[in-house]
């Protein structure tokens, strides 16, 4: 199974505003949870001196539309409570979620469940599927609880079963299905109501590993075919760089490090993330831009040429079998060279540094 | 920290010294009685009354003359009552009285049989509706249908009014974490309230008959199903319930299709165990004169007639067996509804349901016309050879094991019942006073023994300082015997899987069975004593016990077992070191449950020849100026148990306690 390579699948928009934009998100639970935002005690101190938690602090970031933008982090650094925040499944303690421009923390009961029916979708960890009705039932809950008519959510449902390839399991019951197949069915009730931003909270860590690889290529594959916002939770790094165009790394509540792949691999914000990334094999990541250098002087400039955004591991045969320096050139300038030497340190170091 | 570590090593410390500080009161306690026996000791005999009594019977006199002039009564419980009786007689009038003018029911007994068989196999299955209409048709061979259906009838009015009014509220108590805490405590002190208790004072305002009978049998029923109702609320999976909030359901939405479709098998469990309770409470409501099979045991008790009472604790026994099968086979069914999804077609049931009711219209004619299917068939009634051969065995199993028991009632008696009670009843009153509080502070808690004393005023105050005395023992020694009962049985159950077949379902039938029942066969082998009542309940009390001990045995990790065994302990060691202490929280609880069980069996004992506080309720029920004596005797069982239960709580939390603090060697 090929999967498109990230810098292939960035087909964001950089430049309109951002779907989802989060301000200075604090969550504190426990006692006089508001006294507690602003501190700039550790987790620990914290609760020894106050008895609060604070899960989420000072959290800021944009969602662009049409990314899937990844959070990850070590258990309990905060990302579900993050997450819930942006529904108000959790009620953040302080800060602004603007969805398109609209501060979801101001919006009343209603019209929470207005966002909620519309705008917004979450698939969860342990699926969360109602056990007495079959999955056509399920698909179609959201459309029901807004009052849609019968007729009209069944045929909707059937569509997003289909999309999510469960065709014929229409009237099975969730107990009659394998995990992987009742989280398509967490998938095809978070799409039946054609949300702008979809929500995961860790969707696979209940899944054996084949079949999460399985369910990762069928997100991908989703996010081509309706394009949709993605805020996908995860602990597993591989995860995300398999699946996000950025990633915003958590610790202990607080936000560490936000961008694409090959930034947060190839410039780590700190020893935290230099320690998470660690294991992941550069070259698997990494852009030729980031190994690339100047020609030197007598250099032979007339090499292959192949694009910065190309990712090393595809350019590792056309660098070793070519006899000059491969050009990297954007459009018509030159970037730079990279040859057979930069990459075998990539590929030799890459995992220790 | 350390606070906790300076407590903890204190109670450590002091915990041998507080054993022969035990002793030393024990030994105390004895030289008192042999020196100042028969002081003290406050004698009342049995139509004897304080001052506290007759004061008490003159109240209720003055309630009763207020009952028509007095607003309270006018504008609400009058209402109640009338509405209460009003139901029930209206149940009655369709399937057990003469009514409407006619010389039988609405639907006779062939009516009776087609509905219930029907409501079996359209919420159970095929083989509860057999075992209905077998059960049903048992009735009245037994020659007891119209108590039966009198039973029934109040059984099931006091059954749709307590879910009428449970359900509502375990789903507000299943929601609200506020309501949750005010209503436990509430059910608690409900359930725990011996259940004769209240049947006096309930008289007092809704008259004895049906609705006293009613509201009595309400009170013991509608806890399961506000309790077991709010569990099924309460266990509904949180990201199911998150996952539905984040598709935007409103509250209301998440109750009707979340919540409640997922509690459903439980909710059917509450409406089962609620349907228990109140068959279990309508057959001893007979006290208040319930219509129906209670009143046929207890007459029969009363006239010491094994083989009547035989016969009707028989037919209570087979209602309450196709009751709770009917209701078990339903709440399954809705499990296998949904694991099967839709494979029958909705046709397919409209067309069974039509024809089942199709049949049924036809029988519930032909009993409203007919009196052939109206009255059963005398020809069929084959109660009085069941009573026959009931006496006839009691007689036989009396004389061929006379021996026996009599040597194990001469055994208990004299040898644990006897020194107790002289103890207990000799002595001054303020030595047992003086003593019973050092025991709460020695084994409890200094709050334990502020109980204590506050109780045991409250008993002298009352006037029955003798028959609590008398009733206590009774208890203690019941207590006793369940525990030894509890413990033995309780570790081999748990210990071996076989034993547990074999002896669960036993127990659960034991724990169905209305109290009342019990009584009759026990009567039958040791005739009208003390010790009938102990062993009563001791009967009665005993199964929670097993199977609390039995859980707690289970639930010692496997691993601790195996780590045992492979250091060499053998069974014996395996179990009093090992196993025993490890699930000693599960043991306290089996004690302190069976002491309530047994508390609860009390009155009834007073009915078989127990005397003391059980005879003083019942006799405040059939005489009327014996009424305050009556309910002065059952805030004394209440004053007990509240006694019995701090003191066994206290003792439990500093087991604990030292228990915590020997784990981690302090
Ligand atoms: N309801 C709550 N009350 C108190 N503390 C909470 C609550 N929910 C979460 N926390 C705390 O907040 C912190 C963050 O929890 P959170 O569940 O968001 O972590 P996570 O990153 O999702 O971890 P995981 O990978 O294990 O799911 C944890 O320390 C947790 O103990
Ligand atoms: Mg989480």
């Amino acid at each position: 199974m090929t999967v498109p390579s990230v810098a292939e699948r960035s087909a964001t928009d950089t430049d309109s505003p951002p779907v989802l934009a989060v301000r200075g998100l604090w969550k504190v639970f426990g006692p006089k949870a508001q006294s507690v935002v602003g501190s700039t005690l550790t987790r620990k101190e914290l609760k020894e001196q106050t008895g609060c938690v604070a899960a989420v602090r000072d959290v800021s970031f944009d969602v662009r539309r049409g990314e899937v933008f990844v959070v990850m982090g070590l258990s309990g650094s905060g990302k579900s409570t993050l997450v819930r925040c942006l529904t108000r499944l959790i009620e953040p303690t302080a800060g602004e979620v603007l969805l398109d421009g609209e501060d979801v923390r101001k919006a009343d009961d209603r019209r929470l469940r207005e966002l909620r029916r519309h705008r917004m979708a979450m698939v969860f960890q342990h699926f969360g599927l109602l056990p007495h009705r079959c999955v056509l039932d399920n698909v179609a809950f959201g459309l029901e609880i807004r009052g849609v008519s019968k007729q009209q959510r069944y045929a909707r449902a059937r569509e997003v079963v289909g999309l999510v390839g469960l065709n014929g399991f229409e009237n099975s019951y969730p107990d009659q299905l394998s995990g992987g197949m009742q989280q398509r069915v967490g998938l095809a009730r978070a799409l039946a109501a054609d949300p702008e931003v979809l929500l995961f909270d860790e969707p696979f860590s209940a899944l054996d590993p084949l079949i999460r690889r399985e369910m990762q290529n069928e997100v991908i594959r989703l996010h081509h075919e309706v394009g949709k916002t993605m805020i996908f939770i995860t602990h597993d790094l591989s995860e995300a760089l398999k699946l996000g165009d950025r990633i915003l790394i958590m610790r202990d509540g607080e936000l560490v490090q936000v961008g694409t792949p090959d930034q947060v691999v190839g410039a780590p914000a700190d020893d935290y993330v230099r320690d998470f990334v660690s294991d992941i094999p550069r070259s698997h990541v990494l852009t030729l831009r980031w190994i690339m250098r100047p020609p030197q002087p007598g250099e032979a400039l007339d090499g292959p040429a192949l694009g910065p955004d190309v990712v090393i591991r595809d350019a590792v045969h056309a660098v070793l079998s070519a006899d000059r320096p491969v050009r990297v050139m954007d459009g018509e300038s030159l970037l730079g060279v990279v040859t057979s030497a930069e990459i075998l340190e990539v590929i030799a170091g890459g995992q220790h540094q | 920290m350390t606070a906790v570590n300076v407590v903890a090593s204190r109670v450590a410390a002091r915990l041998p010294a507080r054993k022969y500080l035990l002793v030393v009161v024990i030994a105390l306690w004895v030289a008192g009685w042999a020196l100042l026996r028969g002081r003290d000791t406050l004698q009342l005999g049995g139509a004897e009354l304080t001052p506290l009594h007759v004061s008490l019977s003159e109240g209720m006199d003055a309630v009763d003359d207020s009952r028509n002039s007095n607003p309270f009564f006018l504008y609400f419980i009058n209402y109640i009552r009338l509405f209460l009786d009003e139901a029930v007689t209206f149940v009655q009038a369709l399937i057990s009285q003469p009514s409407f003018g006619r010389p039988v029911p609405v639907l006779g007994w062939l009516g009776v049989v087609g509905v219930a068989t029907a409501v079996a196999f359209l919420y159970g299955n095929r083989k509860v509706a057999l075992l209905t209409a077998a059960g049903f048709l048992s009735f009245g061979v037994l020659g007891l249908w119209q108590e039966s259906m009198d039973t029934l009838a109040l059984t099931l009015t006091a059954v749709a009014l307590s879910l009428a009014v449970g359900i509502p509220l375990g789903v507000w108590a299943g929601l609200s974490d506020r309501f949750h805490r005010v209503v436990t405590p509430v059910l608690d002190f409900m359930q725990t309230m011996p259940t004769f208790v209240y049947l006096a004072p309930l008289t007092l305002f809704f008259l004895i008959g049906p609705a006293s009978a009613t509201v009595a049998t309400m009170i013991y029923a509608i806890p399961p199903a506000i309790r077991i109702t709010a569990h099924g609320i309460r266990q509904v999976s949180h990201e199911t319930l998150e996952a539905s909030t984040s598709l935007g359901v409103t509250s209301a939405q998440a109750l009707r299709h979340v919540r409640l479709p997922m509690a459903k098998q439980t909710i059917i469990v509450g409406v089962n165990q609620t349907i228990m309770a109140a068959l279990s409470m309508a057959t001893i409501a007979a006290l208040i004169d319930a219509p129906g099979l209670g009143k046929t045991v207890l007459k029969a008790l009363q006239t010491l007639d094994v083989g009547t009472a035989f016969n009707a604790g028989l037919a209570i026994v087979i209602m309450a067996v196709v009751l709770d099968r009917v209701t078990s086979a339903a709440s399954r069914r809705v499990e296998a509804e949904r694991r099967a999804g839709r494979q029958r077609t909705v046709l397919g049931r409209r067309l069974e349901v039509a024809g089942v009711l199709g049949g049924v219209a036809v029988l519930g004619y032909l009993s409203y016309t007919y009196v052939w299917a109206a009255e059963f068939p005398i020809e069929a009634n084959l109660g009085s050879y069941v009573r026959r051969a009931a006496d006839a065995a009691s007689l036989w199993v009396q004389d061929s094991l006379v021996t026996y028991t009599d040597a194990l009632k001469n055994l208990l008696t004299n040898g644990l019942l006897n020194p107790f009670e002289t103890l207990l009843t000799d002595s001054p009153w303020w030595l047992v006073a003086a003593a019973a509080v050092a025991i709460a502070l020695l084994v409890g808690s200094v709050r334990a023994a502020l109980v204590t004393t506050a109780g045991l005023l409250v008993l002298v105050l009352l006037g029955l300082w003798q028959d609590s005395m008398v009733t206590l023992a009774s208890t203690l020694v019941a207590t006793i015997l369940v525990m030894v009962l509890g413990v033995i049985i309780g570790v081999w159950m748990g210990r071996s899987d076989r034993a547990d077949t074999v002896l669960r379902p036993l127990l659960d039938a034991g724990q169905t069975m209305p109290a009342f029942v019990y009584l009759v066969p026990i009567l039958g082998l040791f005739g009208p004593t003390r010790f009938t009542a102990i062993i009563a309940a001791v009967v009665f009390a005993a199964p929670i016990a097993i199977k609390l001990v039995a859980e707690g045995i289970r639930r010692v990790s496997a691993t601790t077992v195996e780590a045992a065994t492979s250091a060499g302990a053998n069974s014996w060691q395996l179990i009093s070191k090992v196993q025993l202490p490890m699930a000693r929280s599960a043991v306290t609880l089996a004690a302190s449950q069976g002491l309530i069980y047994v508390l609860s069996m009390v009155v009834v004992g007073g009915l078989v020849g127990a005397g003391a506080l059980g005879y003083d309720v019942v006799a405040g029920f059939s005489q009327h100026q014996l009424r305050g004596k009556g309910l002065a005797a059952g805030l004394a069982i209440v004053v007990l148990g509240i006694v019995l239960d701090r003191v066994m709580r206290a003792a439990t939390e500093r087991a604990d306690a030292a228990a915590h603090g020997g784990l981690h060697g302090r």
